[in-house]
C-alpha cells in the first residue's frame, strides 16, 4: 500500500535497488600499454568524458513527477556539470520550441507585456554563480520518523537534490520597470509550461532584489530538465519556487496560495500550525569525501571534503568534528566565497584507525548556524521533511568503512 | 543597502534608466492574457461560469482519477486525498496528508486540478467537470454535503479545516 508520500517511499526503495554503478554505461575502454606509442583520436564537435569515468545521477523513479540527484561525492570544486544537475519536475520535462517561447507579464502592472527569447537575451545581461536546493533535499536524513536512516547511502543518495551553475539572464528588475510594476504590487505569481502549469506566489520584492530570468547555464542554454528555455533563478531560495519553463508572471497584492505553496512545501510544526513562504534556504553543509562507499585504506592522513551554502548570503565558517561533535576544527574554505553560491571546505584528518563520526557545521555571514538534529527538529512535526538543514554525520568502521551516520545523532 | 543607495544617487543626478529605453516587448493583448491567465484566488477571483455537483462528480472521479488515487481518494498510487485523521492529530502523529487536514484554500484545489490533473491528459477538463470534481472530492472529506453545487460563488464560501492552521514565515510577515 502506497500513500500519498510514495513518492520519498519510492525513491528510497528506488534508491535501494539502484546499482551504483549502472550498467547502461559503455564498457570500459582499454587503454594501450604506453600512450606515447600510439597516436591518439581527433578532435569531435561535443566532447565526452572519459570512458574509465563513470558519473551519473541517481534517478528516484521513472516517473513524470519524480528526481534525480546529483552524485555529489564524485564530484570536485563548486560547478556541478550540467548533465548531472539535480532534477525534481512534477509533470516531467517538456518540450518547448524557442521560437515559439513567450514570456507574459501582466497583473498590477501598467504595461503588460510579452518577450521572445530574443528579446530577453537582448536585455543587459548578467551571470551569477548560484546553489539551487530543492526545498525537499534531505528529506531522507530526518531523523526520528519510526526507524532508522538508511545508513548504506552517498552523500549524493542523501542532500543531491543540490546542484550549483553559473547562471545568465536577465535581472527581474529590468523586466519589471519595463511593464511598470504597480505601487501596490507586492506578490508576483510565476507560471510553468510543463504540463504540472507549475506556479508559486513570490514576493515583488525579491523580484527587485536579486531574481534573474535566466536562458544559460555554464554557458550553455538551459538544459531542458532544468527549464529550457527560460527559468526563474531566485538566489539563495527553495529550488521550487525558481520556475522552470517559465511563461507567465502575474503581479498582483495577494498570494495566490498555490498547491505547491500550501499542500506541498510547508512546514508542519508541533504546535499544529503550518508555516507557508520559507523561502530562504538556511546554512547547510555536508561532507562529500570520504563518504560511504570508501572504504579507508588503513589508518593515517585522510582530506575531508564537502561542500557548504547558504541562502543569506556568504558561508563564514565551516567546522569539522571527528570526534562525534565534542571538539569542532576551522575547514579551508576555497576561494572564492561567493554569496548564495557554494563553497568547497577541506581540512586534514588523521585517521587513528578506531571507529569514529564525523561531521560539519556551517555558519553563515548572518550568524546562523547549522543545528544538530535534535535542536533542528525541535519544532518540527513528524509529517515535515521539507528544508532539512540538520548537521549530517559519517562513521567509519575499525575496518575503514565509511557509511552514513546520521543514527548516531538521533 | 548599496543598490538602494545608488539608485538615489541616479535619480539626484538626474540620471534615470527610463526601462522603455530598451524597447523591447509587445503589448499583450487582452486576448493574450486571457489564453494564459489561469490562476484562481482563494476570494474566487479567477474562477470561470459553470458549476458541477457532487452527484457528478463521483462518475468522473472513479473514470478519470480512481487509477491512480484509489477508491474514495485513499490508498492510489498517489498522492492520498481524502480519508486522513482531524488536523487535530497531525501535530504529534505521522498521518497522512489530504485536502481535508492540510489544504487550507478550496480555491487552490480547483486551480491545481484544472491545469494539471488528470496527470495524463493535463488540461484536458471542462470547467463544469472540475467544479463537479472539486465538490466531490469536498464531499469526500467531510467539508460539504452529499447535494452541494460548485460554482464561482460556492466555491470561495467553502471553509477549509486546516485554514486556520496556516501562518505566514517571518520571512514575509510584513507583505500581510
Ligand atoms: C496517471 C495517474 C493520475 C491520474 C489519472 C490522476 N492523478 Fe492526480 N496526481 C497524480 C500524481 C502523480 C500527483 C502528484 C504530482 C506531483 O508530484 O506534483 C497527483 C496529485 C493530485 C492532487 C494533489 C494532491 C496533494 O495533496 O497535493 C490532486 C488534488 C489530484 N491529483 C487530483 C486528481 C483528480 C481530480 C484526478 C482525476 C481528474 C486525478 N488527480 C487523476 C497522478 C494522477
Amino acid at each position: 500500500m502506497i500513500n500519498r508520500r510514495s513518492w520519498f517511499k519510492k525513491s528510497a526503495a528506488a534508491i535501494a535497488s539502484v546499482p551504483l554503478v549502472n550498467a547502461t554505461f559503455a564498457a570500459t575502454p582499454s587503454a594501450p600499454l604506453d600512450s606515447t606509442k600510439v597516436l591518439g583520436t581527433p578532435p569531435k564537435e561535443v566532447g565526452t568524458r572519459s570512458g574509465f569515468e563513470k558519473l551519473e545521477r541517481l534517478v528516484y523513479a521513472r516517473e513524470a513527477s519524480s528526481a534525480s540527484a546529483t552524485p555529489l561525492e564524485l564530484l570536485n570544486g563548486i560547478i556541478t556539470p550540467s548533465d548531472l544537475h539535480f532534477e525534481r519536475h512534477h509533470g516531467g520535462i517538456p518540450t518547448i520550441d524557442p521560437d515559439r517561447y513567450a514570456l507574459l507579464i501582466h497583473g498590477l502592472v501598467d504595461r503588460p507585456l510579452k518577450f521572445s527569447l530574443t528579446e530577453l537575451k537582448r536585455f543587459p545581461a548578467e551571470s551569477r554563480i548560484c546553489f539551487i536546493e530543492c526545498s525537499g533535499n534531505g528529506g531522507r536524513a530526518v531523523l526520528g520518523r519510526g526507524a532508522p536512516v538508511a545508513e548504506e547511502v552517498t552523500a549524493g543518495q542523501v542532500d543531491g537534490l543540490f546542484s550549483t551553475s553559473e547562471w545568465t539572464g536577465v535581472r527581474l528588475s529590468t523586466l519589471f520597470d519595463a511593464v511598470g510594476v504597480k505601487r501596490k504590487a507586492k506578490w508576483f505569481l510565476a507560471e510553468g509550461q510543463d504540463s504540472a502549469v507549475m506556479s508559486r506566489t513570490i514576493p515583488v520584492e525579491k523580484g527587485f532584489d536579486d531574481a534573474m530570468i535566466v536562458y544559460a547555464q555554464n554557458g550553455e542554454p538551459l538544459r531542458p530538465g532544468q527549464g529550457y528555455p527560460v527559468r526563474l533563478l531566485l538566489p539563495g531560495w527553495e529550488g521550487n519556487a525558481q520556475i522552470k519553463w517559465l511563461r507567465r508572471i502575474d503581479v498582483s497584492d495577494t498570494p495566490f496560495f498555490s498547491r505547491e505553496e500550501t499542500s506541498k512545501y510547508t512546514d508542519a510544526k508541533t504546535d499544529g500550525r503550518i508555516e507557508m513562504f520559507s523561502f530562504v534556504m538556511a546554512p547547510k553543509s555536508i561532507i562529500t569525501s570520504p563518504t560511504f562507499p570508501t572504504v579507508l585504506p588503513g589508518k593515517g592522513w585522510n582530506e575531508i571534503r564537502g561542500l557548504a551554502w547558504t541562502g543569506h548570503g556568504k558561508i563564514a565558517k565551516v567546522e569539522v568534528s571527528t570526534d562525534g561533535g565534542n571538539r569542532w576544527r576551522h575547514a579551508a574554505l576555497q576561494a572564492p566565497v561567493l554569496s548564495k553560491g557554494t563553497v568547497r571546505f577541506r581540512i586534514p584528518w588523521q585517521w587513528d584507525g578506531k571507529p569514529a563520526l564525523f561531521m560539519s557545521r556551517a555558519t553563515d555571514e548572518l550568524g546562523n548556524v547549522q543545528l544538530m538534529p535534535g535542536v533542528f527538529a525541535d519544532n518540527r512535526g513528524p509529517a515535515t521533511f521539507y528544508h532539512n538543514s540538520a548537521i549530517r554525520a559519517w562513521k567509519v568502521d575499525a575496518s575503514g568503512r565509511v557509511t552514513f551516520g546520521q543514527n548516531e545523532l538521533a | 543597502m548599496k543598490r538602494a543607495a545608488l539608485l538615489l544617487l541616479l535619480i539626484a543626478s538626474g540620471i534615470t534608466f527610463a526601462a522603455e529605453r530598451f524597447g523591447l516587448g509587445t503589448p499583450a493583448s487582452a486576448d493574450d492574457i486571457a489564453r494564459w491567465d489561469i490562476d484562481i484566488k482563494p476570494d474566487g477571483a479567477g474562477l470561470p461560469p459553470g458549476q458541477g455537483a457532487v452527484s457528478e462528480g463521483v462518475g468522473l472521479y472513479d473514470q478519470l482519477c480512481l487509477a491512480c488515487h484509489g477508491e474514495n481518494g485513499q490508498d492510489g498510487q498517489y498522492d492520498q486525498l481524502a480519508g486522513a485523521p482531524v488536523p487535530e492529530e497531525f501535530a504529534t502523529t505521522f498521518v497522512k496528508r489530504t485536502i481535508g487536514n492540510y489544504w487550507p484554500y478550496a480555491s487552490t484545489l480547483f486551480d491545481y486540478v484544472r491545469r494539471s490533473m488528470p496527470q495524463t491528459q493535463p488540461g484536458s477538463l471542462t470547467d463544469d467537470e472540475v467544479y463537479a470534481l472539486v465538490a466531490y472530492l469536498l464531499y469526500l472529506n467531510g467539508i460539504v454535503d452529499a447535494d452541494a453545487i460548485m460554482n464561482s460563488e460556492s466555491l470561495p464560501r467553502v471553509e477549509m479545516p486546516a485554514q486556520s492552521r496556516f501562518y505566514w514565515s517571518d520571512e514575509v510577515a510584513h507583505l500581510r
